[in-house]
């Protein structure tokens, strides 16, 4: 028997600071995360400065909490590996500097992680049996993306969006109509006492491109809405402002994804990142793949928000790879999808 | 007592070793990298070229703030990573007290200015004489404050820090006392300064200034803007504006009106 790979994740690229051991890529032993909501909340959106301060303050009781839960020393891990973008650069540079002192003073190699590929690998712990090729979704506060995971690290973006991600969309409707920060959660709890089809809003489309998203325009359509009814003296109805909206975007994103989905003849396809929280979007892409015949993956909540143990998973493959990060190791707020 | 230091505040990436008043190691750089990139490799290197034994140090001292938000936090999140793997505690030096001691010798007054934006400068009063002794404790004041605070004084003063470039006209024009400033070589922080420093301040102090690796923050010496949006926000009632991102914009108009 191969001996096991355990791996210390760290991620603190927007405002939770976590930690987790995964062993072998797949089994979390511990996930610890710090998160800093309510802080944020008051200000109606991640403060940056804010989020870093944070983040110096916790990181060395989150990593010891992951180790101590774990029942793991740092002399029993094989690697440190931590999420060095995209990101909040701040936020970032504090798991990045945290995990390259660790990998000095120990000598336990370093690998630095791309955080999108982390939301990815959450489904392979959420589902033991997933291997590559499959078709991804990637959605949250900051990403949009539509993947081909052709193997391990090895991925293929056939769309992205053009403008807001779909996270922003939620986040910027849920202020407009009150519901305050985080946008993801508001609306989809408001969104299940509204009727879908009170309004309708667009459905955004990008020239030429079939897998682009751009939700801008519908983010415009919902404010214009709540304008005009402002102006004729309407009062206006959230639920329905909610659901309506909301449908707006799951349609787009299932629409998008199982266009790929058929034309690239994926038999697989996952959910990944915060806003696959969503039970809108869940339900929706869960319904539109069984009726395909396509094998249906989404992490657990606890595995799409931002976490340590997706990083620790997508370590755990760089690491088999031979990927070994040096001690110069650099925060890159807006890294690519497999440019490392 | 062994000291490893870490010196990341300002515009120097740097780290020191030393050991019972001793310099065994010290490496700066002050280049286009960020401290990202320069600090641990110059700690690894610094490791190597003094063949350090990581374990037998007994406190990893830091320049702790004030300085820049970023470089503090890449030095505070390095010195805690350190602290955590080798379970040893943190030496917070102020940054201010480490800038003076570069000086130390003098019999003039020494006066550290930091460029703290806002038409400020972190700074403080120290006599360097026989032993540090600090007459103005680190703050964020104006350039004009400062000056009057010096000429009151009436002792002949050493400038030095990053301040220097952006507000040396100013000091010129206000400062009445016969004053000058430090060469290159001494003019900005010294993991050195704030390695020997640490000594000094553990002789005197003892364990008081230790802090445990978890516990450590930097002293930003100022809240950040949001932070201070927020208390203004608190002080108009007006939470629910700053939480829906327009508290600036209400502000501004009950100013017109």
């Amino acid at each position: 028997m191969e001996k096991d790979i355990t791996i210390l994740g760290i991620e603190s690229s927007c405002d939770e600071t976590a930690a987790a051991v995964v062993v072998n890529g797949r089994t979390v032993l511990s996930n610890e995360i710090s998160s800093q909501i309510d802080i944020h909340t008051l200000y109606g959106g991640v403060v940056p400065e804010i989020a870093s301060r944070k983040h110096v303050e916790r990181i060395n009781q989150v990593i010891r909490e992951a180790l101590r839960k774990a029942d793991r020393k740092l002399s029993d891990l094989d690697a440190i590996a931590v999420t060095y973008g995209p990101g909040l650069v701040g936020a970032l540079l504090v798991g990045v500097s945290a995990a390259k002192a660790i990998s000095f003073a120990t000598g336990i190699p370093l690998i630095g992680v791309h955080h999108i590929e982390g939301h990815i690998s959450a489904n392979y712990i959420a589902a033991p049996d997933l291997e590559p090729p499959f078709l991804c979704l990637v959605v949250s506060g900051g990403h949009t993306h539509l993947v081909i995971v052709r193997d391990y690290g090895e991925y293929e973006i056939l769309g992205r969006t053009m403008d807001d991600a779909a996270g922003e969309a939620f986040d910027k409707v849920a202020r407009a109509v009150g519901l305050g920060y985080p946008g993801g959660p508001k609306i989809d709890k408001a969104a299940r006492e509204g009727n879908p089809d009170a309004i309708h809003f667009p459905r955004g489309k990008v020239a030429d491109s079939a897998y682009d998203f751009s939700f801008s325009g519908l983010k415009s359509a919902v404010l214009n809405y709540l304008n005009t009814e402002a102006m004729a003296g309407r009062s206006v109805c959230v639920p329905d402002v909610a659901a309506s909206f909301q449908k707006s975007v799951v349609e787009v994103l299932v629409g998008h994804a199982m266009a790929a989905a058929e034309k690239y003849h994926c038999r697989k396809f996952a959910l990944a990142g915060g806003v696959a929280s969503n039970s809108a979007l869940r339900a929706a892409a869960k319904e539109a793949c069984e009726k395909r015949g396509i094998l249906f993956y989404c992490p657990p909540p606890i595995l799409c928000t931002d976490n340590a143990a997706m990083i620790g998973c997508a370590g755990y493959y760089d690491y088999l790879h031979g990927n070994r990060s040096g001690l110069d190791l650099n925060a890159v707020p807006n890294l690519a999808l497999g440019e490392a | 007592m062994k000291i490893l230091a870490i010196e990341a505040s300002g515009l120097t990436a740097g780290c020191a070793v030393a050991e019972d008043g001793r310099l065994i190691g010290d490496y700066n750089i002050q280049y286009q990298k960020t401290h990202s990139q320069t600090l641990v490799p110059m700690l690894d290197g610094l490791k190597r070229m003094t063949d350090l034994d990581l374990s037998t140090l007994d406190a990893i001292a830091i320049t702790a703030g004030p300085g820049s938000f970023t470089g503090l936090r890449i030095g505070a999140a390095t010195a805690k990573g350190i602290g955590l793997a080798l379970e040893k505690p943190i030496l917070p030096v102020p940054t201010v007290d480490s800038l003076a001691f570069n000086l130390f010798g003098t019999q003039d007054l020494v006066c550290p200015v930091m460029d703290a934006r806002r038409r400020q400068v972190y700074t403080g009063i120290y006599e360097e004489r026989e032993k540090p002794v600090c007459l103005r404790p680190q703050c964020a004041v104006s350039v004009e404050e400062l000056a009057e605070d010096l000429n009151g004084r009436g002792r002949e003063v050493i400038f030095l820090g990053d301040g220097v470039p952006v507000y040396r006209k100013m000091l010129d024009e206000l400062v009445k006392v016969p004053h000058r400033y430090a060469p290159g070589h001494l003019a900005l922080q010294r993991a050195a300064s704030t390695a020997v420093l640490a000594e000094l301040m553990y002789e005197e102090k003892g364990d008081a200034c230790l802090v445990s690796s978890d516990d450590f923050r930097p002293e930003y010496l100022r809240k950040s803007q949001a932070e201070r949006q927020k208390e203004e926000a608190e002080l108009h009632g007006k939470m629910a504006s700053l939480a829906a991102g327009r508290l600036v914009r209400d502000l501004e108009a009950e100013k017109r009106t």
